[in-house]
């Protein structure tokens, strides 16, 4: 079942269904990803390191975890990651090549460079989080949430994990879209809420 | 056995040859692909590496369709399943067969600058170029696509495993492969982790990584009346795990691969630990990497199995790395024998692991294969003969 989720698509960011922050019509990636950060009080310096795909990943995952205790229901290994997109790290492959356009302009970066895999914001969310269990990242043309959710909850009725967070993280250039839920086994308190994909996606799509 | 997973086919093209006999023979005999590679294209410097032969893909391909249409990437992987399919009996336009691809980088060498082909820059994404794949072997399934760092080739079979127990296709044809291009060898210098010669495996003088390029194939079925006998090889569990602790250097203490290793063997129920014979290692050759395989192998009571690392071979090879070298352990379950970690001289890992310092023939029931990656991924896979599950 989806307990949790969070959406971050056209200046828009979404939890469990609520407007958490709208930015400009206008406003750049950039600057409505840092106003996410500030709002949600996050003081993780490692933020401004990572590349553009990975803030998006990161802050989707902070708030869909902005009411939740992980740590009192989980044990590190039993947390699990499974997330897809389109582009995979293109954004960031293109900022690579940029340092090595030229023999006279030579100067790769590993920092740029370590950002070229798709899989290293499930890394970042791992450190941040402490978690330690299954990851897995697919590339696709469109977000298949079926596909995802089956995926995700086969590992969880395998025993291999506990509970997953899951979904779709997109980034080209300006075009961005994220979105991730929480699966779990059960509600742990009487007061968790439990979400419908249909009514998640639909509210995606902004349908 | 029912719900069980064969190994039905496979296919290796690297610097050893088109074919997994080819690259097992020379496995068996040391003889290495890694050698000094001085191309302007790749690299302002010579540097050590393991390429496949151009004019060798390009002369099998046009059997097939025109070389010119098709990228190495994608001519890696057709040529590579169109072996593996010639040796098996598996339908690839069937709706119950399904391919899944793993890599890293893909074509990414479309977006350089100074790409001069005329292949069209959309199949830089990934599931464009699966798309590719996919329409020139008229397989009616979308093509699964994994792209998680040096995992991806075992997470690749860990996900055609779940495929075939959960019932939803009856074949699964695996493929990954990487190439060598100015990205990657420029990214792996800038992090100062290739090496200065062939790379050297757990050996004490180990100083880095050597890159490698190819593909492999690794067909799987659910068919028990076509495949069972005793010296079938099984697929007995699977699992991956995250270190959470660094985006590009593994944990002292291993945990992710440790999770991975443990949650691999509970799956894998009627083997257990004390009856692994054999571990094909990740085995990269940078001091860390290597160290912690040894923290993680040791801790699971591991040190005394016989490990082998083929990256003194192939190099590694990214996305195709645990494709290829899940191959070779498959063959080395069916003829009974442990290849070499060419390359190490003298052990150099703070734990008394039990490396296979020559090529040696012993008969073997189970072997694990790990491989570890950029983003603190790690993954575990357990391959077992029919006939040790019983």
């Amino acid at each position: 079942m989806i307990t949790s989720y969070g959406i971050i698509k056209k200046n828009s960011a979404i939890v469990n269904g609520k407007v958490y922050l709208k930015g400009n019509q206008t406003e750049s990636f950039t600057s409505f990803i840092k106003k996410i950060y500030n709002k949600l009080e996050t003081d993780y310096p490692k933020f401004y390191k990572m590349d553009n795909l990975s803030k998006l990943g990161f802050l989707t995952s902070e708030l869909l975890l902005s009411n939740k205790n992980m740590s009192k229901n989980y044990l590190e290994v039993e947390i699990g990651l499974v997330f897809s997109n389109h582009s995979s790290s293109l954004d960031t492959d293109k900022k690579f090549y940029s340092t090595i356009k030229s023999y006279e302009q030579y100067f790769p970066s590993p920092a740029v460079f370590v950002y070229t895999l798709p899989n290293i914001m499930m890394g970042e969310i791992c450190i941040r989080n402490k978690f330690r269990g299954e990851n897995a990242f697919f590339i696709m043309e469109k977000f298949d949430p079926k596909f995802i959710i089956q995926y995700s909850q086969n590992l969880i009725n395998t025993g291999k994990i506990k509970c997953c967070i899951s979904g779709w993280v997109e980034l080209f250039s300006d075009n961005y879209e994220s979105v991730l839920f929480l699966l779990e086994k059960k509600a742990y308190t009487e007061y968790t809420k439990i979400f419908k994909l249909e009514n998640i996606i639909r509210q995606y799509k902004g349908e | 056995m029912k719900d069980s997973v064969y190994f039905v086919s496979d296919n290796i093209i690297s610097s050893l040859g088109f074919t997994s006999e080819e690259n097992i023979k020379c496995l068996k005999s040391d003889s290495t692909g890694i050698k000094l590679i001085d191309n302007q294209e790749l690299y302002n410097q010579p540097f050590y590496g393991s390429l496949v032969d151009t004019y060798g893909i390009d002369s099998r391909f046009s059997q097939f369709s025109n070389p010119s249409n098709y990228t190495r990437f994608e001519k890696l992987i057709i040529l590579s399943i169109c072996d593996a399919l010639k040796n098996s009996d598996i339908d690839v336009r069937s709706d119950k067969t399904i391919v899944i691809l793993s890599t890293t980088k893909g074509n990414i060498e479309l977006l350089n600058t100074r790409y001069s082909g005329k292949i069209e820059k959309k199949r830089a994404h990934l599931w464009k170029a699966a798309e590719v794949i996919q329409r020139f072997f008229n397989n009616p399934n979308t093509p699964i696509v994994i792209s998680n760092a040096c995992i991806s080739g075992v997470l690749a079979i860990i996900v055609g495993a779940h495929f075939v127990k959960s019932k939803q296709y009856d074949n699964i044809i695996i493929s990954g492969a990487d190439v060598i291009t100015e990205f990657i060898v420029a990214g792996f210098q800038s992090f100062q982790s290739l090496c200065d010669g062939p790379c050297k495996p757990f050996d004490i003088n180990r100083n880095g990584l050597s890159l490698g390029e190819g593909s492999g194939t690794i067909i799987l079925s659910n068919n028990q009346n076509n495949y069972f006998n005793n010296d079938a090889v099984l697929f007995a569990g699977g699992s991956t795990g995250n270190d959470a602790n660094h985006i590009s250097g593994p944990s002292r203490t291993g945990e992710g691969l440790f999770t991975a290793v443990k949650k691999t063997i509970e799956e894998a129920k009627n083997i257990g630990i004390s009856k692994v014979d054999h571990i094909s290692a990740h085995g990269t050759a940078t001091p860390y990497n290597d160290e912690m395989e040894a923290i993680v192998f040791d801790r699971a009571n591991l040190s005394d199995v016989p490990i082998s690392s083929l990256k003194g071979f192939w190099g590694h090879t990214l996305g195709a790395a645990g494709i290829i070298e899940s191959v070779a352990a498959v063959h080395s379950l069916k003829g009974g024998f442990m290849i070499k970690t060419l390359g190490m001289d003298k052990l150099g890992v703070s734990k008394n692991i039990t490396v296979v310092d020559k090529y040696t023939e012993q008969s073997l029931n189970s072997c694990l294969k790990t491989s570890s990656g950029f983003g603190g991924c790690n993954a575990a896979v357990l391959f077992s003969k029919a006939q040790g599950l019983k």
